[in-house]
């Protein structure tokens, strides 16, 4: 449904790389999601795709039409919700919408069983103004928004950055719903805890893919066996580890710190823990964990910072 | 056409719920013109005056009771002595002092020479010219009094007639600039900030990527502005003839059409200027200097634009609002018809065509 090929954007006359030769396909009835921090290059992406920025060379296809070329066909077929919160603060929720749905050439009616679900939440607060509602409410409405024309492929910049817990997995819901619609769901996020909820993901990072696969496939990648430890003074235990000479990798994560061993035998944990105890540390915890999204991006982003000179 | 029906109404909700929009949309022009037509005049009223009145005969009392009874002035005191004006004059509180010396009717009528003593207070030069003239021809009407029936023996009568605004009225200069400076602002800076708007919200990105053709994004914020603009031009119409009792000598009609070429070719400027701003503080910058400044300097409206060196009388050929004063001081005081002003008219439609042609060049279908 979606074809990048070997995509490259450069900002300021080729002074800033934003991406570099960017490749992936996602399948049509996917949810696929673009995972990386911010200035790794998704809104740059998203907006190649949406043909609101043409690429310096590569090619890239949405629902078979070329994003250069065929970008008015684009226009009419995909949905679009950019990061930054795009509607009319000065209009009320169903003055938005019905905008929306009249620009696109189709009215709330005919759709609406499309949007139901999510616009029945804020149907209560239709005659209020956009600029009154909740963080959560104006990402429903611009889902909403972005929905009312029954696209092909939806593309949401960072849906859920700035909205509450709560909020965010109700959403994560409602793509999972449109997905079952048959709609194809390209989404991207700064939050790893929300890669698992995706088909297929893709890492990325200063503009380069990391590595495209399902979660699973990326967890099961990670090839090395994962520590968490945790001990009474948490910020000596992170220095001491990285002055520790087995120790390959540790970073704090959560209450615990996680860590992998430069080789793995039977006795290299117990080692450590009485080294640990003799520089003072007490209630140790050392136990092996799976290895999450998070660790795999951290794990893959040493790897390529390591090969890059530049530095992160 | 339906979706630009939509569009249009929501223009309509954008101006109609910012009460600062609104202000200024309708507010300014009426503002302005009050100011400009009452407060600002360079006519004066009810100046006040001095007299010292060393002569107290027949001559120099028919004299005061002339100047008194001119609404130009107001006779404040008369002095007994020429000391006290110049104290007079530091307070500030009048603005021309009158001397009449001893045996002032005896010297008219025995020698036939009188002097009179105007001293102003020139400060402020035009308020002095003015006055010392008001003044001259006071005196001037008293002596053609004493002179009727007695033949002079050479006479040259210079008689002068003000066409157009017999009574010099200021507000027949300041309404037609007025109407231009207010229309041009108000066009261009409204069109020019309701499309940056959409840019810095982000709305832009969205009406992209949707199948409205950005053209028609152009076209829609295109005819909420030209309602408003009609809209001020019929009240500041209505201000100046009901008001400022300025009636539109010419056809009214003709004045709303030549008002719309104006309208259109102020709002391709507006237009331009959103392509190449960036935030609606960048346009509402450029905006301003692209109106404000060449209507009050270069339209003919303040200064004339004769007197200036050669330079600034060619960068004035650019500037719309030239045109348009020209056009408006035409129809409504001349009461001139469509022959007189096709020249004019026809300027300000190949601005607006050549205007609209570049900001089609320049107009971008992407982000960057």
């Amino acid at each position: 449904m979606i074809q990048i090929n070997h995509i490259t954007k450069t900002y300021n006359k080729g002074i800033v790389r934003a991406l570099s030769d960017i490749s992936l396909n996602v399948e049509r009835g996917e949810l696929f999601g673009l995972i990386g921090p911010d200035g790794a290059g998704k809104t740059s992406l998203f907006r190649i795709l949406t043909t609101l920025l043409l690429p310096d060379s590569g090619t890239a296809t949405v629902a078979g039409f070329d994003c250069v070329k065929d970008y008015k066909k684009i226009r009419e077929s995909v949905g679009y919700m950019p990061g930054k919160f795009s509607l009319y603060q000065d209009l009320t929720v169903e003055e938005n919408l019905s905008f929306f749905a009249t620009i696109f050439g189709t009215t709330i009616k005919e759709n609406y069983e499309l949007i139901k679900d999510i616009y029945i939440q804020i149907e209560p607060f239709k005659n209020r103004r956009t600029g009154q509602l909740s963080g959560g409410m104006k990402q429903k409405l611009a889902l909403c928004c972005a929905l009312i024309h029954k696209p092909e492929v939806l593309f949401l910049d960072e849906p859920t950055t700035g909205v509450d817990a709560v909020s965010r997995k109700e959403f994560w819901e409602m793509l999972k719903r449109l997905k079952d619609q048959g709609i194809t769901i390209m989404v991207s996020t700064p939050y790893m805890d929300e890669a698992s909820l995706c088909d297929r993901i893709a890492l990325i990072q200063s503009g380069t893919i990391l590595s495209i696969d399902t979660p699973e496939g990326i967890t099961k990648a990670y090839g090395e066996i994962l520590f968490g430890i945790k001990s009474s003074k948490m910020y000596q235990l992170l220095q001491d580890l990285r002055n520790s000479p087995g120790i390959a990798s540790s970073y704090a994560f959560g209450e615990y710190l996680h860590i992998t061993f430069k080789s793995n035998t039977n006795k290299i944990s117990e080692e450590l823990m009485t080294h640990l105890q003799s520089l003072g540390h007490t209630n140790l915890d050392l136990k092996e964990i799976e290895p999450t999204i998070e660790d795999c991006f951290i794990k893959l982003m040493t790897n390529t910072s390591s090969l890059q000179t530049k530095p992160i | 056409m339906k979706q630009l029906l939509s569009f249009v109404i929501k223009e309509f909700h954008h101006v109609f719920r910012d009460r600062k929009t609104l202000l200024m949309l309708f507010g300014l022009p009426i503002a302005q013109i009050i100011l400009f037509g009452f407060a600002l005049t360079n006519e004066i009223k009810n100046a006040k005056i001095i007299v010292v009145d060393y002569a107290k005969d027949a001559a120099s009392r028919q004299i005061i009771d002339k100047i008194e009874a001119s609404k130009y002035f107001d006779v404040e005191n008369s002095l007994s002595s020429h000391e006290e004006i110049e104290a007079a004059f530091k307070e500030g509180k009048i603005k021309m002092a009158i001397v009449f010396p001893l045996n002032f009717y005896e010297d008219l009528s025995r020698t036939n020479k009188a002097q009179l003593q105007v001293i102003a207070d020139a400060s402020d030069i035009n308020t002095a010219t003015t006055l010392t003239n008001y003044i001259s021809s006071i005196v001037m009407d008293y002596q053609n009094s004493l002179t009727r029936g007695i033949k002079p023996p050479f006479q040259i009568q210079t008689e002068v007639r003000m066409l157009y605004n017999p009574q010099l009225k200021g507000e027949h200069t300041f309404i037609p600039g007025m109407m231009a400076m207010i229309m041009l602002l108000i066009c261009v800076m409204m069109t020019a900030i309701s499309i940056v708007r959409e840019k810095e919200l982000g709305t832009m990105e969205i009406l992209l990527v949707s199948p409205f053709k950005p053209i028609m994004v152009i076209a829609s914020k295109f005819v909420p502005y030209l309602l408003i603009s009609l809209v001020n031009i019929t009240s500041i119409l209505l201000l100046s003839t009901y008001f400022l009792k300025l009636p539109v000598q010419g056809s009214i009609f003709l004045l709303y059409a030549v008002s719309l070429v104006f309208i259109i070719t102020s709002l391709f400027l507006g237009l331009l200027i959103s392509i190449k701003s960036e935030s609606q503080q960048t346009a509402m910058f450029i905006s301003l200097m692209a109106t404000m400044l060449p209507t009050l300097l270069l339209s003919g409206f303040m200064f004339p634009i004769e007197n200036m060196p050669l330079p600034l009388r060619v960068i004035s050929n650019i500037v719309p609002s030239k045109w348009f004063y020209i056009i408006v001081k035409s129809i409504m005081i001349k009461g001139s018809g469509f022959q007189t002003i096709w020249k004019e008219t026809l300027i300000l439609f190949g601005m607006a065509v050549a205007l609209l042609l570049i900001s089609l060049r320049n107009f971008k279908i992407r982000l960057a």
